[in-house]
């Protein structure tokens, strides 16, 4: 039964269709293998086993009953701790939030449940969704299922981690800067951040509002397609949803073609700053792409070069006012400075106590990227930066029908390495930043692994606004190729999980369940 | 410890008044009376139970998104309209951030350079007939915060409170921000100016039908910026910004005592802080509250969680064309069809009897008759109850329907004018209807002619000397005999038949029949 | 642009109701510097005349009709509150300065 979890979500709900599983031994496969090797991975802050369990349970039922179910219904699921779910523990990965239980479920969540995948548990995360790496958040971090003394990348590492390390088949992400595809690149795994507005955001604890999307990670590119499909469409809850209908992202990705496709290699996007092994197995994937029947373009996009910068100042602005809410009066922490405190005392003490120190730098730094007399030198010059951005996509996709560039410069580095210099950890997010500014949507598939370390690479895929179907077109093919062309997925490649931590990381189904980590 | 054992430093109205030149500023927040909040679909009832009518949005929980209330949107276009206002094609709405214990997101959403309608003008009537032009700058569209309740300290103040209970039903209510440009040049009558201002705006967002603008429930809410010039000076000087007067009588206090104060102060050869002020009712001065200060740094940018409102031309066409009739204009256009004296007109104005004696004269009464009934007896006792003639008409049950009938009554020969007033006493006493009372009471006309013609024959028998003298030609001294036959009939006798029988008997004119 | 202070931090960190201790100021200066120095870069981009752009999606006019929807009960709405009394949200006191 130890296999069932080594299936893609697309053959577990193949396999629950034909009645050949239940939904309540997948869920329990997967509990057992949190339970397994979580101590090691520390992808979940909570695991709801009821929870899940009575999910698949129902659903079940209903199979039996005759009903007719959506396609993922039964296969579960891990969520990042970033979105809201009623009745379950939802922190960002931080102290200030500990031990809340939100009122209401994020719509994603909503629709998760309504289409049946039970819910694992919530899955860990740079402390709400600052950094590259999972060492932010405040419950210790992530380890990659390639290498333990690794990071999973950030700040989605706990989704990746958990479906790299076959705790789940699908998990929710969210991606502000690349916190989707940077982590799907150094765990070899595969995410897709959808177009902006693609996915709701209601219920999504915004980090950068503008920039803020959920989206799917996954091992394969058809599952995340299959869970694109589930969590994306219109949601009237949020006014910056697109009222248009999912992009046929499920059919993309089962025809995986790309023939006749206009491939454009992003100038400003290769070369200089990439690591030599990811350079490389770049430059294989687009070969492997024109194998297939894709042109090759290059083009260039001088504005890219200004993308870090504009990120760093948009990004900590709206975080400075997303994140004022947390004071201590209504819900979360409250730290109480001296007996008789007044309530500014209490909001100033708590959100020194409850927020770490990524999260203070981004909020003081959008503090004053926003106050008078600075405004228009920072935040004011980096939305006209975002402008030139998003010109500079409109004008590579009259040339090219996606573009294409490495996730990430860097395979996954060592916990520490980059803790002590933030402007190395944000270069981490030099090549994922610029779709975010321009709304557009992208996806990291494994290239394969670079040279040098033995570690898994990304291949980034970004497509025009709305057009998230062609990622999956894209994605596929270079899947199916690159798959061939190893013998099989690139997980199989990865160290053999559960031998490697039985023991000795003690792991106990009930210390992944206490939501505090180590 | 109380914030009013202080008493500053005044100077006399009118000499304040010789020196400086006052320019005020006033800025008016006027709750809308939608069914949901500004951002989200809870209700806004006023009373509600605490924390009864929040949700994600409102409360300000974490992933909670804003979506904007079209009705919302429609009354501030509306309301800008009626203010004469351009309507913005494209506007946004912006974050004001700020941290309070009451304001759940620690911003205000609101709006900043980019309000929906900016530039008009409302013109006010002053008591003694002339105009002010009062020139709006903008209203923008915001939401409203919750209240707290200060607890440990004196008499519910915050100053001394040991901590604070706070209800979030009112956050996220939809407010429009009226704010005016400088008011200059009103001289010794800026505080009537500011008081005619905020009753016009009350009218006209009431007439409009998007807002309750109660100022005692805190539906409309006032802020009064007051600032002092040198006569023959064209530089403002420093403003004080008094905040939540809260009534009409308040606002013209308020403006009047920082006149005052601020005076003082600079005759002193002092000089004003820029600080907001806390007006207090009880005392009729204001005392100092927060200076402002480098502090204020609101930060404000775009508010990424929504999307530009770009009213269409259509849109606003079509608002356009349900705007009521302007206040003013109306209330000229009633009193000629009423036929009031520019007195009796105002006099109705200011008792707030507009409404209540068009729908009376729409009942049937007559114009005359509605504004005797109403402004008479009732608004004596509303005076008396310390309330406003329209919510204590409400109060006692009294209708514009209950008027109708009593001028019903008059007019067709049942009642007398004494009786009249008999019978409303009973009616405002909340004994019935117009007819129940006077049946209850036994009030009616004698209609027996035999009955009247005695009492006349009675009463001429009695005085022979008044008697003579009408005959000879001083028919006013009928009025002694037409006193004791009313006496006699107990008083419910016809004055007009009983004279015209007097005076048939004694000089053979023609009697009434 | 001028170098950011410990006294701009230490008041950057009050608007932003974060208290620090010295020791988090004169490290926070450094970090934000550093930082400060590599976004001031996007003064050099060639923004002359282009429109800030505030939201990558350009939609307008999103609204809803003005339809009472359910709110959470009180209980729920203070569940996660760290103090209650009468049915409100128990605050420390409040500062003179409304
Ligand atoms: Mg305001
Ligand atoms: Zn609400």
């Amino acid at each position: 039964m130890t296999d069932l979890i080594r299936l893609t979500a697309d053959e577990m709900a193949d396999a629950l269709a034909a009645k050949d599983i239940s939904s309540l031994e997948l869920t329990r496969a997967h509990l057992e293998r949190i339970a397994a090797v979580d101590g090691g991975v520390h992808a979940f802050l909570h695991v709801d086993g009821e929870g899940a369990l009575a999910a698949a349970r129902t659903i079940d039922e209903r199979r039996s009953a005759g009903e007719a179910l959506p396609r993922l219904a039964g296969v579960p699921i891990g969520v990042k701790d970033v979105m809201a779910t009623k009745g379950l523990p939802t922190t960002c990965g931080s102290k200030i939030l500990q031990g809340w239980v939100p009122p209401y479920d994020a719509t994603l969540v909503t629709r998760l449940r309504q289409s049946g995948l039970p819910i694992l548990g919530k899955l860990n995360m740079d402390e709400f969704a600052m950094g590259s790496s999972t060492e932010h958040s405040a419950y210790g971090p992530t380890h990659n299922p390639w290498d333990l003394e690794r990071i999973p990348g950030g700040s989605g590492g706990g989704s990746a981690a958990c479906v790299g390390s076959y705790q789940a088949p699908l998990a929710i992400g969210t991606d502000t800067g690349g916190s989707i595809r940077q982590p799907a690149a150094v765990t070899g795994t595969v995410g897709t951040k959808p177009t902006y507005g693609g996915v709701s955001r209601f219920g999504l604890v915004a980090l950068a509002s503008s920039l803020d999307q959920a989206g799917p990670c996954t091992r394969t590119v058809l599952d995340a397609a299959l869970l694109h499909e589930v969590i994306g469409g219109y949601d009237p809850m949020d006014s910056t949803s697109i009222d248009a209908p999912v992009p046929p992202v499920v059919e993309a990705a089962r025809r995986a073609d790309v023939s006749g496709m206009r491939i454009g290699i992003v100038r400003e996007l290769t070369g200089e700053g990439f690591q030599a092994g990811v350079q490389k197995r770049f430059d294989e994937a687009v070969e492997h792409l024109v194998d297939a029947g894709a042109e090759v373009v290059e083009v260039s996009c001088p504005s890219f070069t200004y993308a870090l910068a504009a990120y760093y100042l948009i990004l900590p602005s709206e975080a400075s006012s997303n994140l004022a809410r947390f004071d201590a009066m209504r819900y979360g922490l409250r730290v109480w400075p001296s007996d008789d405190a007044s309530a500014e005392q209490v909001m100033a003490a708590t959100r020194a106590a409850g927020f770490g120190d990524e999260v203070k730098r981004r909020i003081i730094l959008g503090t004053y990227a926003l106050s008078s007399g600075y405004y228009d030198a920072y935040y004011g010059s980096a939305q006209k930066v975002r402008r030139l951005i998003y010109d500079d996509f409109a004008s590579a996709f009259e040339r090219a029908d996606v573009l294409v560039s490495p996730t990430s410069p860097t395979t996954a580095f060592r916990f520490g390495e980059k803790m002590t210099d933030p402007m190395s950890m944000y270069l981490q997010d030099i090549a994922t930043i610029p779709a975010n500014l321009a709304g557009v949507p992208g996806m990291s598939v494994p290239s394969g692994l670079a040279d040098e370390d033995g570690l898994p690479a990304g291949f980034q895929i970004l497509a025009p606004a709305t057009r998230d179907e062609r990622l999956y077109a894209v994605g596929a093919a270079l899947e199916q190729r690159l798959d061939a062309a190893w013998g099989g997925p690139l997980l199989d490649r990865a160290p053999t999980l559960a031998s490697a931590f039985s023991g000795a990381m003690g792991s106990s189904y009930a210390d992944a369940r206490d939501g505090e980590g180590r | 410890m109380a914030t009013t054992t202080t008493t500053e430093v005044t100077i006399p109205f009118v000499e304040a008044l010789a020196a400086y030149e006052p320019v005020l500023g006033l800025e008016v927040h006027v709750e809308l009376n939608t069914a949901t909040k500004m951002f989200c679909g809870c209700a806004t009832e006023f009373g509600a139970e605490p924390n009864s009518q929040v949700c994600p949005v409102c409360l300000g929980l974490p992933g909670a998104l804003p979506v904007l209330n079209e009705k919302g949107v429609e009354s501030a276009i509306r309301i800008g309209l009626a203010l004469g206002c351009e309507i913005a094609p494209w506007c946004r709405f912006a974050r004001k951030n700020y941290f309070y214990p009451d304001m759940p997101k620690n911003f205000q959403t609101s709006q900043y350079d980019e309000p929906i309608s900016h530039d008009g003008h409302l013109d006010v009537e002053l008591e003694d007939g002339s105009t002010y032009r009062v020139e709006i700058e903008r209203a923008h569209m915001e939401e409203d915060t919750g209240k707290s309740l200060h607890i440990g300290g004196a008499t519910g103040r915050i100053h001394g409170a040991t901590h604070s209970l706070v209800d979030y039903n009112r956050a996220g209510i939809p407010l429009i921000e009226i704010v005016t440009k400088p008011m200059v040049g009103a001289g010794e009558r800026a505080p009537e100016v500011a008081r005619a201002y905020v009753a016009a705006l009350r009218d006209i967002v009431k007439a409009l039908g998007v807002s309750d603008a109660r100022m005692d429930q805190g539906s409309m809410r006032c802020d009064v910026n007051v600032s002092l010039m040198p006569k023959g000076a064209d530089r403002f000087g420093t403003r004080s910004e008094t905040k939540n007067v809260n009534s009409l009588r308040s606002v013209e206090r308020a403006v009047r005592y920082e006149i005052e104060r601020h005076a003082a102060v600079l005759a002193s050869g002092g000089s004003v802080v820029q600080e907001t002020r806390h007006w207090h009712e009880d005392t009729g001065v204001t005392t100092s509250g927060r200076v402002k200060s480098d502090a204020d740094d609101y930060r404000y940018f775009p508010e990424p969680d929504l999307v530009p409102i770009a009213p269409s031309a259509e849109l606003v066409e079509s608002l356009r064309a349900t705007l009521p009739e302007n206040p003013a204009l109306r209330r000229r256009r009633l009193q000629s069809s009423w036929g009031y004296s520019d007195l009796e007109m105002r006099d109705v104005v200011n008792a707030g009897l507009v409404e209540t004696i068009g729908e009376t004269v729409a009942a049937g009464a007559s114009p005359a008759g509605a504004r005797k009934w109403w402004s008479g007896e009732v608004a004596r006792r509303a005076n008396a109850a310390g309330t406003d003639v329209v919510p204590y008409a409400a109060s006692v049950g009294v209708t514009a329907a209950h008027v109708a009938e009593l001028e019903g009554l008059i007019s067709s020969g049942r009642l007398n004018d004494r009786m009249a007033r008999d019978v409303w006493d009973g009616v405002l006493a909340g004994e019935g209807t117009p007819t129940q009372v006077a049946d209850a009471r036994g009030l009616r006309l004698v209609e027996d002619s035999g009955a009247i013609e005695g009492a006349v024959e009675k009463v001429i028998a009695a005085n022979p000397d008044i008697a003579t003298k009408v005959r000879d030609g001083k028919v006013q001294a009928a009025g002694a005999l037409i006193g004791q036959v009313m006496k006699e009939l107990k008083g419910q006798g016809d004055a007009a038949a009983v004279r015209a029988l007097i005076l048939a008997r004694l000089t053979g004119a023609p009697s009434a029949e | 642009m001028p170098e950011l202070t410990r006294a701009d931090v230490a008041h950057l960190a009050g608007l932003a109701r974060i208290a620090m201790t010295d020791d988090e100021l004169d490290r926070m200066v450094g970090e934000l510097g550093i930082i400060l120095e590599s976004v001031a870069k996007v003064q050099q981009a060639p923004i002359e005349g282009v429109e800030p752009m505030s939201h990558p999606l350009p939609l307008t006019n999103v609204n809803r009709p003005d339809a009472v929807h359910p709110s959470l009960s009180a209980a729920a709405a203070l569940a996660g509150a760290p103090e209650v009394d009468q049915q409100r949200f128990s605050v420390p006191r409040i500062l003179d300065e409304e």
